[in-house]
């Protein structure tokens, strides 16, 4: 068995990742990230619209400061997120985008001079500042005060991540690519490292670290429509599950994407409509107006799907082979705007729908985008129930989105939450020893091994890969959407209890040699139903409606029951995960409220949470 | 009428002792806007689950599914199958090393390329937190992300007459992103800096000027121009320092000043 030991061990090399790995290397700590694919094929390079932060530098973010940016995340997660972790975010985003200034990303920047812009499909003028000209500029997203939203035209992910990456191939950060981590090594205490398994080979290999990060992205690919690449399937939240004693937080809080293009599922920013574009419905009248009288298209991400998945109801959609979508429009922004600012939206259009967006209108619908659920941290990064295991990014619930993020929040808190972890993490280090035993190394590998084994030559196996991982998509669809409801919970959770026995039955039917594909499948498989069990359990035990959790037997907010995060553990042998609460804040310098948008009834809490001294 | 496609897919998987390189046959009938990756996707589920690709981002953004498509390198996940004849036949991208099937190791050979370039930003100046960002007019942001657009597919390299010869060659991709960092301001590095990670066969004056990379890039950069403009500055920088002595001393970069 091979055994490689580092001090930091960070599984994923995303954006979040990578920003906490070069912390480490910085401090002089080694450092190995773990990836699926090479670092910068990961999902934070499809990022497009930007990342908000309140630097105030455009006439349309004129007075814009930490504490409007805290105000609108708070509201935009429906009071779900944690309140000093808001703050912590706000107030380091401006900084986090100057560093990657400083390391490359070509942000636009503010032109002087009058400037139409575009809302509601009226253009409108603004006039930016000569003295602020050449400074770094923002765009409109949707649930924003102000304009907040950082960006290099459409490709801000893609930019961020080569910039964080060259800024980690020039310290040296190792990573090993092509490697999957089966789960980590721990002793019930400590994390100690992870069993990773080689897609070149198949070969099992441990890697041992004082500290380890889960960094892997959201799990997104448990639904059949996501915008989300395809790695983004849960492995980190897989392992983190497994151990018995991580919690993962906020499970049932899935977001689902206005935009999404049809049939591909493929994303056109957000920043689509925060440049001005408008959604159509089948007779190209604009419609969210109706609904949203105030925000219309720039409502936040929970608020416009939900309306759309309304609108659509009301017959309103327009018919198609893949069922029904909506338009979106942007032609009246222009050609020179679509083919500059916009121009990845540009050719994935004129790409993947054989359309010309300048002309055209493009075919889309609400898909699964984002997950706010993921493995419950501290506000420093460090994951509950295990020490030396840290997470940061979409894989995280640390939890700055409750139960709604806004666009253009989460790629900011990958650098945001990837340096204060990587700068905690340096500090665990620096401060800990670790022993490692080498019968706990073994006991785990052989864990895992067994497995491969028991696959490979096929023991008691019937199932097919694909098949129970269609159902499984089944069920996500029919329970867990942008609606739901107790009886299509509950028959759900039902429905998924059996196909984990299902995926714990599977029968390879290739040879599962080297990097085989089916073999990976297998392997990841009855974690991937345990995950979707955590989803379905949470929102049917939640009976409230918050931010993206839309039930329809309970449409209210309430803030006297439900202002709490849920938890989800797997107890060892359990056929469903235990579900515990803590509140959603430990402070609330924004006491619960009226969002502003989105409409719906609130509960009010009972008055028992006091603003914390000194916020 | 809807179609049956014929795909010829190469075979091979190193990691099986009883595998030797060969070609398959798939038969699947024609969906309406049907793309590579949902084609191999279906092969993989109907017909043979071992079959290896890499797919990621499946939007044409993260450069993971390159290969050879009847004799074009290009990206499966936006070729549509109405694009191309009844029969299909899909190769592995060459230069690489074999993974397996469709899929081969481009991660390794561009981390070797970003020290090989020095692909980062050179700067003396430390960031400092409590300092407002340094200004750079919009148009020169916007000439730098035209060219940090690359999502170092391997399109360019596969295609490559040069990297056909020699394997030490850095190719389009490593030689653009050389032209990236030269339009930067922010990143000090002189001509003269380049030239020693670049001024030779093994970089730009390798390139023989076929320029399929350009053909087949699916970003379209602007490959030509950029090797073109970047020979000819590197040709001149050689020039200025008289280039046998310059090319055998290899001394370190220039202090700054």
């Amino acid at each position: 068995m091979q055994i490689i030991y580092t001090d930091v061990l960070c599984l994923g090399a995303g954006l979040a990742g990578e920003r906490a790995a070069v912390e480490a290397a910085q401090a002089g700590l080694g450092v190995i990230c773990i990836s699926l694919v090479p670092a910068r094929r990961s999902h934070s390079a499809c990022a497009q619209g930007g990342m908000q932060a309140a630097l105030g530098n455009g006439a349309m973010g004129e007075g814009d400061s930490p504490d409007l940016h805290f105000e609108d995340t708070v509201k935009g997660s429906d009071w779900g997120c944690d309140q000093e972790v808001a703050r912590l975010f706000a107030t380091t985003a401006p900084v986090e985008i100057r560093r990657l200034a400083h390391l490359g990303v070509p942000w636009n920047r503010v032109t002087a001079g009058v400037h139409t812009y575009y809302r509601g499909g009226k253009a409108f003028k603004k006039q930016e500042k000569k003295e602020r000209e050449g400074l770094i500029h923002a765009r409109a997203f949707g649930g924003t005060s102000k304009w907040r939203t950082c960006y290099a035209a459409d490709g801000t992910g893609h930019s961020a991540l080569y910039a964080m990456d060259s800024r980690a191939a020039q310290l040296g950060v190792r990573v090993h690519d092509r490697m999957e981590a089966l789960s980590l090594i721990h002793d019930g205490h400590t994390c100690l490292g992870a069993v990773v398994r080689s897609l070149r080979t198949g070969e099992l290999v441990a890697y041992l670290a004082k500290a380890t990060l889960v960094a892997t992205g959201g799990f997104g690919r448990l639904y059949r429509h996501s915008t989300n690449a395809v790695i983004n399937d849960g492995g980190g939240h897989i392992a983190a599950l497994d151990t018995g004693v991580v919690p993962l937080g906020n499970m049932e809080a899935v977001q689902f994407h206005p935009t999404a293009t049809v049939p591909a599922d493929i994303l056109v920013t957000e920043a689509c409509r925060g440049d001005g574009g408008i959604l159509l419905d089948v007779n190209e009248e604009r419609f969210l107006q109706h609904y949203e009288p105030e925000k219309a298209e720039l409502a936040s991400q929970d608020v416009v799907a939900r309306w759309m998945a309304h609108h659509i109801r009301q017959g309103k959609g327009v018919p198609g082979p893949y069922g029904d979508h909506l338009w979106l429009d942007i032609r009246h922004l222009g050609e020179k705007h679509i083919r500059t600012r916009l121009r990845e939206v540009d050719a994935l259009c004129q790409t993947f729908l054989g359309l010309d967006p300048v002309r055209q209108l493009i075919p889309v619908r609400p898909t699964q985008h984002y997950c706010m659920g993921g493995i419950r941290t501290d506000k420093t990064g460090a994951v509950q129930g295990l020490k030396g295991l840290f997470s940061a990014g979409e894989a995280a619930c640390w939890d700055l989105h409750g139960f709604n993020r806004l666009g253009g929040n989460s790629l900011a808190e990958a650098v945001v939450a990837g340096g204060i972890v990587g700068y905690r993490m340096v500090e665990y280090v620096q401060g800990a020893e670790v022993a490692f035993g080498t019968r706990l190394v073994a006991e785990h590998v052989g864990r895992q091994q067994a497995r491969v084994d028991a696959l490979l030559q096929g023991h008691g196996g019937v199932e097919n890969a694909y098949d129970v991982r269609e159902a499984m998509f089944d069920v996500l669809e029919d329970a867990a959407g942008i609606y739901r409801n107790g009886p299509d919970l509950e028959r759900g959770v039902a429905q998924l209890q059996e196909i984990h026995a299902r995926a714990r039955r599977i029968k390879l039917r290739s040879n599962g040699l080297g990097a085989n594909p089916e073999l990976a499948l297998a392997l990841k498989l009855p974690g991937m139903v345990r995950l979707a069990l955590c989803v379905v359990c949470g929102a049917l035990q939640r009976t409230e409606s918050r931010g993206c959790h839309a039930r329809e037997d309970y449409p209210e907010r309430n803030d006297r029951d439900w202002l709490t995060r849920t938890l989800a553990t797997w107890p060892e042998g359990a056929d469903r995960p235990r579900l515990t609460y803590e509140p959603a804040s430990r402070v609330w310098p924004l006491p619960p409220g009226e969002r502003g948008y989105g409409g719906g009834a609130i509960i009010p809490a009972t008055p028992t949470h006091d603003a914390a001294p000194g916020e | 009428m809807a179609r049956n496609l014929t795909f010829h897919i190469f075979r091979h998987n190193p990691a099986d002792p009883a595998s030797t390189p060969h070609m398959d046959t798939f038969v699947l009938n024609e969906t309406a806007a049907m793309t590579l990756f949902i084609a191999l996707n279906r092969i993989r589920e109907e017909h043979d689950p071992g079959l290896q690709f890499d797919f990621c981002c499946r939007a044409g953004m993260c450069g993971a599914c390159a290969m050879v498509i009847n004799g074009r390198p290009g990206l499966a996940c936006h070729t549509q199958t109405r694009d191309l004849p009844e029969s299909i036949t899909l190769l592995p991208l060459p230069f690489f090393k074999l993974v397996g099937d469709l899929s081969v190791d481009t991660g390794v050979w561009f981390r070797d390329m970003y020290q090989r370039v020095e692909s980062w930003i050179h700067t003396t100046r430390a960031f400092d937190p409590s300092k407002r960002e340094a200004r750079m007019a919009n148009a020169t942001a916007e000439a730098i992300y035209e060219l940090d657009r690359c999502i170092e597919c391997g399109c360019c390299i596969a295609a490559c007459g040069t990297a056909r010869m020699r394997e030490d060659f850095l190719g389009a991709a490593a030689l653009n992103r050389v032209a990236r960092f030269r339009l930067d301001p922010r990143d000090e590095r002189k001509d003269a800096d380049y030239f020693h990670l670049i001024g030779d066969d093994t970089g730009i004056f390798g390139c023989m000027g076929l320029l399929a990379c350009e053909d087949v890039c699916p970003k379209h950069l602007p490959l030509q121009d950029q090797l073109a403009a970047l020979r000819r500055r590197m040709a001149g920088t050689a020039l200025k320092h008289r280039l046998p002595f310059f090319r055998n001393v290899r001394k370190a970069r220039p202090a700054k000043a």
